[in-house]
């Protein structure tokens, strides 16, 4: 009973972390995206070797921020738990 | 939406959503997912040398936030995962080298098509054989205990006296792997898997987790959660150096790839949680598909001249 509990606190905790992220996706679509665009396509034209360094640079920062949104998210509802 | 670098215009729903589904996979199995993101990426216009480089890129920022999650899992050997960073770079770039040697002949595109599929059909045939041997052998013995407190063990195989046999390789340096629970092996036996997993990388591109993953497991004697685990760590740096080499050749849209990656970290998520639930045994059996499915891809690429 008490593992059944657990299992459904688990999968409700999970599923807000889903809505916080499909937010942060529309968002991110909306906001992010719509300024990048042009100034890293300028930078794929004119200055190839900054640009390689920023793509790597995005993508590694994207990775680590969603990675500690969700960390912080899952620490924050535990403490509700 | 329009992505100005690639020039193509594609749902990021559709990214999200392939994203979401090959992020489980890596999440769960320890792979890129190349061999199922390349074909969904080429299915909506992306030019292949886009295909080749954005897959890559995704695969970075989807391996951090798994690596993470199974390094929290206690699933990671760092050390382990540095040693073989060498070895991969090294098998990268002579596989690039043979691919850039095949270029210069006709029909490269059918080698590498071909070997591709003769690789996966025979990892997965091996694996499939080998998790039914061991699941039959261990059908009757107690479940394991959970993961948190499952001792670092080699997980049962039926191929463990190869396992055996390899670990007695005595070609100094020899060391120790405590988080793999291998009390000593040769650099060079690692070095050499690594090599081996780089040269596949570098060949027939992606991150290779499909033969690092069951090499980990099969030739080491690394239990299966800490080879999904190490192997994402891996895959973050080895990748990391794809990207940034396919970048100055002006092979990534990292906007394609920042998109696809918002899916694909939730589903890796997803998919390293999952481990947890699986004994070694059943990840392996359930990983059996994958290699088939990637070679179903191809040989569907070849009759129909999709590729």
């Amino acid at each position: 009973m008490a593992r059944r509990t657990k299992e459904t606190a688990s999968f409700g905790s999970f599923l807000i972390e889903l809505a916080v992220y499909a937010v942060f996706v529309f968002a991110y679509f909306f906001l992010v995206l719509h300024f990048l665009g042009n100034w890293v396509k300028h930078l794929f034209d004119d200055r190839r070797t900054l640009y390689a360094v920023v793509a790597l640079a995005l993508i590694v920062f994207q990775g680590i921020a969603l990675e500690m949104l969700t960390t912080a998210l899952l620490k924050l509802i535990g403490r509700r738990e | 939406m329009n992505f100005l670098i690639s020039g193509t215009h594609i749902s990021p729903i559709y990214l999200v959503v392939v994203g979401f589904f090959i992020g489980i996979l890596g999440g769960f199995f320890g792979v890129g997912g190349s061999f199922l993101a390349g074909p969904a990426l080429f299915a909506v216009g992306v030019p292949m040398n886009f295909v080749v480089g954005t897959d890559l890129a995704h695969i970075v920022g989807k391996s951090i936030v798994a690596a993470k999650r199974h390094r929290a899992l206690g699933n990671v050997d760092i050390k382990l995962g540095l040693i073989m960073v060498i070895g991969t770079i090294a098998g990268v770039e002579l596989g690039a080298q043979i691919v850039q040697q095949l270029k210069r002949h006709a029909y490269a595109d059918i080698v590498l098509a071909i070997s591709f599929t003769v690789v996966l059909l025979g990892i997965s045939a091996f694996m499939g054989w080998e998790g039914w041997q061991t699941w039959k052998q261990n059908r009757h013995r107690k479940p394991p205990r959970p993961s948190s407190t499952r001792k670092l063990t080699p997980d049962p195989s039926a191929i463990s006296h190869i396992t055996k046999w390899i670990q007695q390789f005595h070609i100094p340096p020899m060391i120790s792997l405590p988080n793999s629970g291998i009390k000593e092996i040769s650099l060079w036996t690692i070095l050499a898997v690594a090599f081996v997993g780089g040269l596949f990388s570098g060949f027939l591109g992606g991150g290779a987790g499909y033969i690092r993953m069951p090499a980990l497991v099969y030739l080491l004697g690394v239990p299966t959660h800490v080879a999904v685990g190490t192997d994402l760590f891996e895959v973050v740096i080895s990748a990391s150096y794809g990207t940034f080499t396919h970048a100055l050749k002006g092979n990534v849209d990292i906007l394609i790839a920042l998109v696809m990656h918002t899916g694909a970290a939730i589903g890796a998520q997803i998919g390293a949680t999952l481990t947890q639930y699986f004994h070694g045994t059943r990840i392996r059996l359930a990983f059996v598909p994958l290699p088939l499915l990637g070679a179903a891809i191809i040989i569907y690429s070849l009759i129909t001249g999709h590729h």
